[in-house]
């Protein structure tokens, strides 16, 4: 019963939502260039659709691609961390500093750097760059959360470095970096669209490129349809990422087990 | 089996924890330390597993360093495996066949009373379940020396007093060397063979108690006896 009342509460409140936009669209007729009704999106969108869902799809491999990127990245370097203070010391600040340069800031040297003829590629590193830091905190925490007892065990057993790094403190972290992931996961997203917009039209070919060119020509029912996507992509990236962590933890994590 | 000699700890933070600790136990002993809170009887025990190095003095092993099992006061499983995989730690760091591992570690969880719990997470098994866990982890190496750091703190009376008869028995059948942390008089006075009581910190042995024979029930009067003894001794500790 909770859960149908879950489901059923947020989609009443769209019924509701969209019946009222699409009503006072009609009433006050609001000019389509202004606030366009729900249903000249649906239109807009089905018009549109094979060049939308070209753009959809641009988007969502250039975001995968800058994620898998950032959880790799992060992956080793937070290992590399865990194995050698001196190099956490040397190296973290600077992951700091990527961090907090806001990436529309470092956008425009990315894509000189790399080149328009390969502006998927720039874009992936733009994503990645913006994903990477929560997923690097997130491991880091929870390799230096592994229970010491637990540690002291396997040195006792004449574990080796790789050995306790494998079998003690990469499962123990998993739950931090899954955690990580799911932040990232949106964030590269963001970091997509927001580098797609630093690009300009013209080279991108993903929703951003999209929203900026629908806009441009004042068919705002498209700009609408291609937020849409992009709303739900991001849903959709989330979703699949809690669907991974909840299967990777469910036999023993709390956080899975309750869910 | 080990010679503890005059052996003293610092931690950086400048907590004394032992000054001049000395004692020995000899091969299939049954030895507990006892002693008050914070006196460094769990700083020892991980002296003598090598997982601390002494400030001062050495710990000498006259017939070579035996293979040690050690069980912590919490269970200190790995949350993401199941028992058997838990079990089988010690004998997956030493890279024995999986099959080979794998009957070992199910042997050693039956005989701690979990036959049938091998595939089961820690979460899904109570306090003393998990401790049995642990005990079996600490077996399934086949040590000859078992360290045992108040693994028995947290349970409850019931638990507490039936992994204390397994553990008794285990001793008993493997022929084995135990060296046992614990703060509760009746738990070492029915336990042990000898008792080592420790003065506050900085931790020494203050008192060096042989226990007699007869001791086959925690009501018996030997026990009873035992535990005045040691009771004893330890209100000295504590008044000095």
């Amino acid at each position: 019963m909770k859960r149908i009342v879950d489901i059923a509460l947020p989609v009443l409140v769209a019924v509701l939502v969209i019946g009222a936009w699409q009503w006072a669209v009609a009433h006050w007729q609001v000019p389509t260039y202004v606030l366009p009704a729900p249903s000249a999106i649906v239109a807009a969108f089905l018009t549109n659709f094979s060049s939308l869902t070209a753009a959809l799809t641009a988007t969502f491999l250039i975001t995968i691609e800058g994620f898998l990127g950032a959880v790799a990245a992060a992956l080793m370097l937070a290992i590399l961390f865990s194995q050698s203070r001196l190099i956490e010391r040397s190296l973290y600040p600077y992951a700091v500093i990527l961090q907090v340069t806001p990436v529309v800031a470092i956008a425009p040297l990315i894509l000189i750097w790399i080149g328009f003829e390969h502006i998927n590629l720039a874009l992936a590193l733009l994503a990645g760059l913006i994903a990477f830091f929560p997923v690097l905190t997130s491991i880091m925490l929870g390799l230096k959360s592994v229970d010491p007892n637990l540690m002291d065990l396997a040195r006792l057993y004449g574990a080796s470095r790789w050995q306790r790094l494998w079998k003690v403190q990469l499962p123990s972290a998993l739950p931090y970096l899954l955690s990580g992931m799911k932040t990232g996961g949106v964030i590269a997203l963001i970091g997509e669209v927001t580098a797609e917009f630093a690009a300009g039209s013209g080279t991108a070919t993903g929703l951003a490129w999209r929203i900026t060119e629908s806009s441009n020509r004042l068919e705002i029912a498209t700009t609408f349809a291609a937020l849409v996507l992009l709303a739900t992509l991001g849903v959709a990236i989330f979703a699949a990422l809690s669907l991974l962590e909840w299967w990777l933890l469910r036999r023993w994590h709390e956080s899975a087990v309750r869910a | 089996m080990i010679d503890v000699r005059s052996v003293a700890k610092r931690f950086p933070n400048g907590t004394e924890a032992l000054r001049d600790l000395s004692f020995a136990v000899k091969d299939k002993e049954f030895v507990s330390l006892l002693g008050p809170s914070g006196c460094g009887k769990s700083t020892a025990l991980r002296l003598v597993a090598g997982l601390l190095i002494p400030g001062d003095g050495d710990i000498a092993w006259p017939h070579g360093k035996p293979e040690i099992g050690f069980v912590f006061q919490e269970p200190t499983l790995m949350p993401w495996a199941d028992a058997l995989t838990n079990a089988r730690l010690p004998l997956d760091l030493k890279h024995m066949p999986r099959a080979q591992a794998d009957a070992r570690a199910t042997e050693t969880l039956a005989r701690v009373g979990l036959k049938g719990f091998e595939q089961a997470y820690p979460r899904e098994l109570s306090g003393g379940m998990k401790m049995r866990v642990s005990i079996a982890r600490a077996l399934a190496a086949r040590p000859q020396l078992l360290l045992l750091d108040e693994p028995f703190a947290a349970l409850d009376e019931i638990t507490r007093n039936a992994l204390g008869d397994d553990l008794r028995k285990l001793w008993r059948e493997d022929g084995l060397t135990v060296l046992f942390v614990t703060h509760s008089v009746s738990e070492s006075s029915y336990l042990s063979q000898r008792v080592l009581v420790m003065t506050q910190r900085p931790g020494r042995v203050a008192a060096d108690i042989a226990l007699p024979a007869g001791r086959d029930s925690r009501l018996s009067p030997a026990t009873v006896e035992a535990q005045r003894t040691i009771s004893d001794a330890l209100n000295n500790v504590m008044a000095a």
